[in-house]
């Protein structure tokens, strides 16, 4: 009876706005395209285009998790130096002699452990948020990998390796099938589950769910650990596309993984959003980020838009609230 | 059964009472141990050179402690400290005659206007302030790669009057340390004795009975934040000054040095709490630290690992603490 009652609620606020947020970002979309293919005449051909998921689907990998997280009403900003972490321990353990196979485990274990850990503090330590929480693990995170590689790199992979980051199936490069084949999954898991829908409940009421017998900090670390897990397969296509790791690998990625979650529509705050528009978002962002590097935009102009359109994304929702308690006092 | 949990709240209040003290003992210790194994820990020369880079950690401080109290955080003060520093760096080197005090009040005014759109973002727009500082982070980082073209301003270029503000002395006390004790000064004075400083508190330990007492929460969180803001200024200033050159990515990753002293000193991160005094002994504490590992020989990569680590220990010491002082108040409650 409580799902229903959710439901009933979740149902009454798509439709009231969240349909027509992600109305506007497919017309940003293709306003975004347009513009690109005006700029630059190579921009249209379906061999960029294709080429163009392979540069960016990587960090989508924590998007899809991260949703959760923010739907929960927390946050996670380690998942870079998680990406970082795991990614130079499976370099490392690779050139200790350890087969690549099994490095790649090790890399998939790491990320989820990092995760887990995230994970277990939040809960443990109620009192914390989980902004200090991943801010101190982001740190260590990091720490941990400069403590390994230092200021080196760490490559020379096998040669079959490269085929994550740079591979096609049919055509099709890799990492879209891989991306396709998550996003799907969790687009399900969210949606169509029971699970989906205590993260919803978790995220409109903490203290309402575990009264009506949601196990919460379950649900809780689960999540955590998932989104360490996704970080380590980022990690993993990632590296494959570098050729090599560092310990600054994936820098920044924080910011963009927020701001494509938060840009698809999910509310800060927790219990709103859904699946679709953080996916498009991520395809949004990145071939923005395509087209303005075609027109050779500085990184640091594109740092620049990036964060803008991240306070822009979390201001639009925000003023449209503002607007309505203005109208609903007079 | 209660036996234990009375010796279990004793700790945790005890910890509470005594935590300045503690610190104190620490910081002895430690400067002991060091001292031993490398005799050039405590001579003057060293012992100034980590004064100057304490006061700056110590001025940040005080800020993001003001932050902290209003339940929020600040990431952007690194990027907002390279930026005033790159825009004054660029100023005194186009103009080299340019009196230093206009130098630093023009890197304090930069940083009051960044501080002040964060500001402006979080009480009114609403932004959770992760998220407005993340995205402000990026974007003021993004302007000082811009304002300086990508190259930094090197010692040759700054006038020597410029330089001498870090070098310089006033009543035989290094210009750093003289600013940062009179910043400590007004804001023990403003946070303990005036009715702003009085509701920045109301409005961390509980927002909702703030409200209803009649405090302007908007107000107080962006003054907050413009506080940060023109004090991560001047520290741009001071900052390039001191080491004679402004680069783009100038004190990057120094938000979590100054995130550590704060909860180090006792800063609850869960808002409404934080002493004056915690936050010295935790920039001192920190500052030491900061100079003492590569002395012995602890290496550079390192340092990253412990500062996290320093983090979330003590969020995590506090958090008991605070758990432990909570019982006791019920037991006193229940007698």
């Amino acid at each position: 009876m409580n799902n229903k009652l959710i439901l009933a609620k979740q149902d009454f606020s798509f439709k009231s706005f969240f349909l027509q947020w992600e109305w506007m970002l497919i017309l940003l979309f293709i306003l975004v395209n347009i513009i690109n293919a005006s700029l630059s005449p190579y921009y249209l051909e379906f061999n960029s285009l294709r080429d163009a998921t392979m540069t960016f689907l990587d960090k989508s990998f924590i998007v899809l998790p991260m949703v959760f997280i923010m739907i929960l009403g927390d946050i996670d900003i380690s998942v870079a130096s998680t990406v970082a972490l795991s990614s130079v321990i499976m370099a490392d353990l690779y050139n200790m002699g350890v087969p690549m196979e099994l490095a790649m485990m090790i890399c998939l274990l790491v990320g989820t452990v990092c995760g887990l850990i995230n994970g277990i503090l939040i809960v443990k330590f109620k009192e914390l948020s989980a902004v200090i929480v991943t801010l101190a693990t982001m740190i260590i995170y990091r720490g941990i990998a400069y403590i390994i590689l230092e200021d080196q790199a760490s490559g020379k992979f096998p040669e079959w390796y490269s085929f994550l980051g740079w591979g096609y199936i049919g055509g099709i490069p890799f990492i879209l099938i891989i991306f396709i084949v998550f996003a799907i999954a969790f687009a399900l898991l969210l949606h169509k589950t029971i699970f989906g829908r205590r993260i919803y409940a978790m995220g409109n009421n903490v203290t309402a769910s575990r009264f009506s017998g949601v196990q919460v900090d379950k649900i809780k670390i689960i999540v955590f650990t998932l989104t360490g897990l996704m970080a380590a397969v980022t990690a993993l296509f990632l590296t494959s596309r570098m050729g090599s790791t560092r310990p600054n690998i994936a820098m920044g990625y924080e910011l963009d993984v927020i701001a494509m979650v938060v840009l698809g529509g999910i509310s800060t705050t927790g219990g709103k959003g859904r699946m679709i528009g953080a996916i498009i978002a991520i395809f949004l962002i990145g071939f923005l980020r395509n087209g303005l590097g075609l027109i050779n935009v500085p990184a640091q102009v594109l740092l620049i838009i990036i964060g803008l359109l991240l306070i822009f994304a979390v201001m639009v929702p925000n003023l449209k609230t503002y607007r309505d308690k203005l109208r609903r006092s007079n | 059964m209660t036996e234990k949990a009375m010796s279990k709240v004793s700790i945790g209040a005890s910890i509470a009472k005594f935590r300045e003290l503690g610190l104190l003992v620490f910081i002895v210790l430690l400067s002991i141990v060091v001292q031993l194994r490398n005799p050039s820990f405590l001579t003057i020369e060293n012992i100034n050179d980590m004064m100057t880079n304490t006061a700056i950690l110590s001025i940040l401080s005080v800020g993001m402690m003001l932050v902290i109290v209003t339940r929020g955080i600040d990431l952007s003060i690194g990027a907002t400290l390279a930026l005033s520093g790159m825009i004054a760096a660029l100023t005194v080197s186009d103009y080299p005659d340019l009196h230093p005090i206009l130098a630093i009040l023009l890197g304090t005014l930069i940083g009051l206007i960044c501080g002040t759109i964060l500001g402006f973002l979080i009480s009114k727009g609403g932004i959770l302030p992760i998220i407005a500082t993340l995205g402000l982070m990026n974007v003021f980082r993004g302007l000082t790669y811009m304002a300086s073209g990508g190259k930094w301003v090197s010692a040759y270029q700054m006038p020597t009057s410029f330089k001498s503000i870090a070098t310089s002395k006033i009543l035989g006390l290094n210009t750093l340390i003289v600013i940062a004790i009179l910043i400590y000064i007004i804001a023990y004075y403003f946070i303990n004795h005036t009715r702003t400083g009085r509701q920045i508190y109301a409005v961390g330990s509980n927002p909702e009975s703030a409200k209803i007492s009649g405090i302007n929460i908007d107000r107080i969180l962006l003054l907050v934040y413009a506080i940060m803001g023109s004090l991560s200024g001047l520290a741009g200033v001071l900052w390039v000054s001191k080491f004679a050159s402004a680069q783009g990515d100038t004190a990057m990753g120094y938000e979590f040095s100054v995130i550590a002293a704060c909860v180090l000193g006792g800063v609850s991160i869960a808002g409404g709490s934080g002493k004056i005094s915690g936050i010295i002994l935790g920039s001192i504490l920190l500052g030491i630290l900061n100079n003492a590992l590569p002395l012995i020989n602890v290496s550079p990569f390192w340092q990253m690992g412990i500062q996290g680590s320093i983090i979330l220990i003590a969020v995590m010491i506090n958090a008991l603490v605070k758990r432990g002082v909570d019982r006791n108040h019920l037991m006193r409650r229940k007698i």
